[in-house]
């Protein structure tokens, strides 16, 4: 899984029957700080994630699917896991 | 998923059985400005997406599962037409 931060969301009216009931959103990788890294990419909500929250993404279709209520969506592969409350840094 | 824009279309006649009567647009992928990043790719379009169209799409496994068919064979395809995108401007950093 990755850090991120939820920077915003996508509507979308028209788009696969998969698709119909799902939120999506715009998410920006952090490192453990929470500086910026790459490149913005978009997942699945699962856990009701809102604008500036820290979260967990997963990248990986067939783990992300099983965090869904239908399993069996197979066009899933990047799903918001949790929202992150902290972030401890044992070692600098 | 990434975001991006529907900048041409792709013909071609002489093609595998398996991609025969599949449409195929040329994507350019965009950061969440819509400010084009790296370079287009071909992607398989289910939705009936037209030029300039913001799109959102996969380019993994699970593009093949796009279409009504059990299984597509292909890498990129368009998952639906975007037609809002909301950033909270303090967000981000470039």
């Amino acid at each position: 899984m990755i850090l991120a931060k939820v920077v915003g969301n996508i509507v979308s009216d028209r788009k696969i029957e998969d698709y119909k009931s799902l939120k999506m959103l715009i998410l920006q990788p952090i490192d453990p700080d929470g500086n910026p890294t790459g490149k913005t990419t978009l997942a699945v909500d699962n856990v009701q994630a809102g604008i500036g929250d820290t979260v967990l993404m997963m990248d990986e279709g067939g783990s992300a699917r099983m965090l869904m209520e239908e399993p069996e969506i197979f066009t899933i592969r990047a799903v918001v896991a949790g929202v992150v409350d902290s972030i401890t840094r044992d070692v600098d | 998923m990434k975001l991006g824009r529907v900048i041409g279309r792709v013909v071609s006649t002489q093609k595998l059985e398996v991609l025969q009567g599949i449409k195929l647009l040329l994507v350019q992928p965009l950061n969440e400005h819509k400010k084009p990043i790296g370079d287009a790719l071909v992607a398989m379009d289910p939705v009936q997406a037209g030029e300039g169209d913001l799109v959102f799409y996969e380019s993994s496994k699970e593009a093949a599962q796009a279409f009504t068919t059990w299984f597509q064979p292909g890498d990129v395809a368009i998952f639906g037409i975007v037609d809002d995108v909301n950033v909270e401007e303090s967000e981000t950093k470039g």
